[in-house]
């Protein structure tokens, strides 16, 4: 049988031979449909040898192979004849394309599939793609030339063509959609390659052959641009930094503890952003365009402090030499323009420090659409086990690491979806429950209200000690107060967990609540700390405690009129006479360093913030290694000789504290917001403190930590810590904006000096640098009259847009409902 | 196919011929097969070289071999992998994935880190989630019909050559 075919199929490849040679002539159509019928007689031949081994379906292929190529050279020789330099090319082309291919037959292996074969199959195989598109461009010059000689010839009927064409296209959707068939690969050859055959045949008959090469180029193009677009996905995959790290956590921990990492790692981006900003705007260019060190009395230590001005103790509390580099506020000049690039100091610095709380705020907001709009959108639960059963394997994986990994992620999502769904089961005892909470509550407000009273009472405690003189008294009444501050931001969070196990929450939801009471916490901590001092800024008490910028500024004031005083003196001294009222004598040379200086309480405060910082940072990594690291050492190697079995009781191995951490970060970045006005150098402190506590975190979790017992899933919490970030962002431009707008800047420091505000600058600017007209356009912009109506089309614009999303938003809750009762109902 | 005759000779050099002419009757056992980098650490190895097995017992002849790679594959559509989705997690092979094939499903994925108790929950959930015509177990209409709406599917079924 199958050798009948074979003859067949060789008679017929002879037929085609002699056909092709003699060349064109009427006696196309006949042969041609004489071929029809022989491959008619072949297809179902073939159809019965479905299921004969392969080897004679290989050997059917390799001649098969042959023939197309005696075709091919057929072909040439009859398109000798022809005129179109189309063809021509096609020819060209097409003898390239056939050498390729033998050269690959002899190349490859005896693979007895070969070219054909490997056309029908579909592997992402570069090659593989390259050879379909080579055949699809060589079916179609053929055709294409089929169809050039067949111009010549007399059309076939209507009819026949109308039926032709429906075969073809017939085949052509086969071809196109057989690999959606689940059928055994032979069977799909052999399908493939009648209709393949049938194709090529009969589609020159039709004249559709032009055009069809840069279909087939344009299918190339467009899978190489895939390709390109999924590589360059992976790259920048690849990018983000951390990204591994923070995997392994998520699947050891869950999704809550990586939420904290990935938070970190999104304000170390921020940070970075800040950073760029300030140093490269105001720091560098100051200290490369500015006066240098030495050169003015602001920039110079003076002569007092210049014995211990390099010291490591000194430069480590960031006074000294520190204190008086581009990392402080006073160092900066107040002229104009600086250096040939005629470089605006005062106006960059000003519009940096506006600028870097503006660009936090819209990145804040940004981010909070951004989770709300993945939140709200698409959180189709209803196959949610299902998936997580079927889909969740990477069929990618082949590292026994990252299986690992896999593995534990998997379960740990299993273990979040069966939380979300026994809460959901679980029945309450409603009366019970909310007596529970509403004593859990009643506790905590005691402990927040114990706490504030505990600070006002060491406060003034620590001010009487002041006024009795500090000499008189230990370590422990100099400190007393950071001291209890900071103990009581140790214990109270503890506190406030415990108090939480009462109230049978979703970890979810107890986790807020945890995080907003350490929020009042320490709101209340500093409200009532500000009070308890408020009633002592009259004492000159500010020595003692120099956290509020407040204070340090009032006294400030008091201090710049005794300066101002001093050195009017001074100056006068220097001219050994009277003080005249109108001097005009030339300035003496004095060096810079024993200018009597003027006090420069920006500069002062940025100390403090910095210092802040650092001390921030000391403690919580001391935390880290003494809490985690040590205790888990200790629980580890001490079990085998302890009464009771350290690691199920107590002490245990520590689990991650995700609300103290995320609170710690979120206080931190509000003194950095804070204090980079005053202190350029805070972002570039915060992102060296960021990158270090990134690694250490990291290192810490995986070793010394416990995953939690009910790992919950976190989606929803971001935009709980963007919500807090945002307060928090909120309260700390506060003092810096209004520093700016109503307090006259020191006279002896800093880019401002010298003005009655901060922000005169930009008139100043406006009135040298920009024509006339702008300022006067400004000057009407800035009327209240035109700025009240603007704000109230805001509000109203802020107005409409809420109750349009609230619409939007009911309107897509009801479909989500319908869909549920269509689907239910099938 | 090159590549992949590659990959198939070097699990047995001696058995895979490099000549296919005259169609040698070669079927490479299971276990060199889930020996492969690519399946090594795969829960479901057995299964898939099972399903593509033509024998039923999971002995792969190198048309199984490239069948087996092409599903595999990005260029694979979404139909057809569901289908041999849906074969690779019954494991019974009855053309129904009940309720002990997802049991057996879940072991597997999370390597048995999970109480009965928990077991017994998903599964129940899963058959409750998916199953439409209400038989307790889901036939491959229920299958398909979950499987389609799923936006992970696609992404980790790809293999990259």
């Amino acid at each position: 049988d199958g050798s009948d075919v074979d003859n067949e199929e060789g008679s017929a490849a002879e037929n085609e031979e002699n056909v092709k040679g003699t060349g064109k002539g009427t006696k196309r159509a006949t042969p041609r449909t004489r071929r029809g019928h022989a491959r008619g007689r072949d297809r179902h031949g073939d159809e019965e040898d479905e299921d004969d081994e392969d080897g004679t379906r290989r050997a059917g292929h390799r001649r098969h192979r042959s023939r197309r190529r005696g075709r091919g050279a057929g072909k040439e020789a009859s398109d000798s004849d022809m005129e179109p330099s189309k063809s021509r090319k096609n020819q060209a082309n097409q003898k390239s394309k056939e050498d390729d291919e033998e050269e690959e037959d002899e190349k490859g292996g005896k693979n007895g599939k070969g070219k054909n074969e490997k056309k029908a199959d579909k592997k992402p195989d570069k090659k593989g793609k390259k050879e379909k598109a080579n055949k699809k461009k060589k079916d179609k010059k053929k055709s294409g030339s089929g169809s050039d000689s067949d111009s010549e010839e007399e059309p076939i009927t209507e009819e026949e063509l109308a039926k032709l064409k429906e075969e073809v296209e017939e085949k052509k959707k086969l071809i196109a959609t057989l690999r959606n068939k689940p059928w055994k690969m032979k069977k799909k050859l052999s399908v493939l390659k009648e209709a393949q055959l049938f194709v090529d045949k009969f589609e020159g008959a039709l004249g559709k052959g032009k055009g069809k090469k840069f279909y087939a180029y344009k299918v190339m193009m467009m899978k190489k641009w895939m390709k390109f677009q999924r590589d360059f996905e992976n790259f920048k995959t690849a990018c983000i930094p951390w990204e591994m790290k923070i995997k392994e956590i998520e699947s050891h921990f869950g999704s809550s503890v990586a939420s904290y990492f990935i938070f970190l790692r999104w304000m170390y981006g921020i940070n970075m952003i800040l950073f760029g900003l300030t140093f490269g705007l105001v720091m560098v260019p100051e200290a490369l365009m500015g006066k240098p060190y030495g050169s003015l009395p602001r920039k110079t230590v003076p002569r007092a402090e210049e014995a211990t001005a390099m010291n490591f103790a000194t430069l480590w509390d960031f006074s000294g030499f520190a204190q008086y580099s581009v990392l402080f506020y006073g160092y900066y000049n107040n002229q104009r323009t600086i250096g040939w690039l005629k470089f605006r100091m005062p106006l960059s610095y000003f519009l940096v420090g506006v600028g870097t709380i503006g660009y936090s705020f819209m990145i804040v907001i940004r981010t909070m659409a951004k989770n709300a709009n993945d939140d709200g959108g698409g959180d189709d639960t209803s196959f949610n086990f299902s998936w997580k059963m079927f889909t969740s394997w990477d069929y990618l994986i082949g590292n026994p690491e990252t299986a690992d990994n896999k593995f534990a992620s998997i379960t740990t999502s299993f273990k979040e979806a069966i939380v979300e769904e026994q809460e959901s089961r679980k029945e309450e005892n409603i009366h019970l429950t909310r007596f529970l909470r509403v004593l859990a509550n009643f506790l905590a407000l005691c402990t927040l209200a114990g706490s504030g009273y505990l600070i006002f009472f060491v406060v003034r405690r620590s001010q009487k000690f002041a006024l009795e003189g500090l000499e008189n008294y230990g370590w422990w009444e100099r400190n007393e107060v950071n001291m209890v501050m900071s103990l009581l931001g140790m214990f109270c969070p503890t506190l406030f967990d415990v108090i939480s196990s009462l109230e049978n929450y979703h970890p979810r939801i107890a986790l807020r609540w945890q995080l907003g009471r350490i929020f009042a916490l320490f709101l209340g901590n500093l409200y009532t700390f500000i009070i308890a001092l408020m009633d002592e800024i009259n004492l000159k008490a500010r020595y003692l405690f120099p956290f509020t910028m407040f204070d340090i500024y009032l006294g400030n004031l008091e201090e710049e009129k005794i300066v101002k005083y001093n050195m009017t003196i001074w100056e006068a001294s220097l001219y050994n006479g009277t003080i005249p009222e109108n001097s005009t004598a030339p300035p003496i040379q004095v060096d810079p360093a024993d200018v009597p200086r003027g006090p420069c309480w920006e500069t002062m405060v940025g100390q403090e913030f910095v210092r802040l910082t650092v001390s921030d940072t000391m403690t919580t990594y001391i935390t880290i290694l003494i809490g985690d690291f040590l205790r888990a050492v200790f629980v580890r190697f001490f079990n085998y000789c302890w009464c009771w079995d350290l690691e199920y009781g107590f002490p245990s191995y520590s689990e991650f504290d995700i609300s103290g951490n995320v609170l710690g970060l979120i206080f931190n970045q509000g003194m950095i917001w804070m204090g980079s006005f005053y202190a350029p150098c805070l972002p570039a402190i915060n992102v060296f403190r960021l990158h270090t506590s990134m690694y250490l975190q990291c290192w810490a979790v995986m070793c010394c930590n416990v995953p939690q017992e009910r790992v919950f899933k976190a989606s929803r919490s971001n935009n709980f810590y963007m919500a807090m970030l945002l307060f928090i962002l909120f309260l700390s431009t506060l003092p810096a904006v209004y520093t700016i707008v109503s307090i006259p800047p020191s006279f002896d420091c800093g880019p401002f000096s010298g003005k009655t505000r901060m922000f005169e600058v930009i008139s100043e600017t406006l009135e040298h640098d920009f024509p006339s007209w702008f300022g006067k356009v400004f000057g009407y912009a800035s009327n209240p009259g035109l700025i009240l109506p603007f704000i109230l089309l805001m509000v109203l614009s802020i107005y409409y847009l809420n109750a349009t999303s609230k619409s939007y938003k009911e309107a897509n809750l009801e479909l989500k409902k319908k869909l549920q009762s269509v689907r239910t109902e099938n | 196919v090159y590549r992949l005759h590659g990959r198939y000779h070097e699990m047995a050099p001696n058995v895979v011929p490099m000549d296919y002419t005259k169609d040698p009757d070669v079927k490479l056992p299971m276990q060199l097969i889930i020996n492969m980098p690519e399946l090594k650490e795969n829960p479901f190895k057995e299964r898939i070289v099972g399903s593509f097995s033509e024998d039923g017992e999971g002995s792969l002849s190198f048309n199984d071999f490239v069948d087996m790679f092409s599903v595999l594959s990005e260029m694979a559509p979404r139909e057809l992998k569901a289908i041999y989705a849906f074969k690779i997690y019954d494991f019974n092979t009855d053309n129904f994935i009940c309720k002990s094939d997802l049991e057996q499903t879940l072991n597997k994925l999370t390597r048995e880190e999970l109480t009965a108790e928990e077991i017994t929950l998903v599964c129940e959930k899963v058959i409750e989630e998916a199953d439409m015509d209400g038989d307790g177990k889901l036939g491959f209409a229920d299958f398909e019909n979950m499987i389609s709406k799923a936006p992970d599917f696609l992404r980790y079924y790809f293999k990259q050559k």
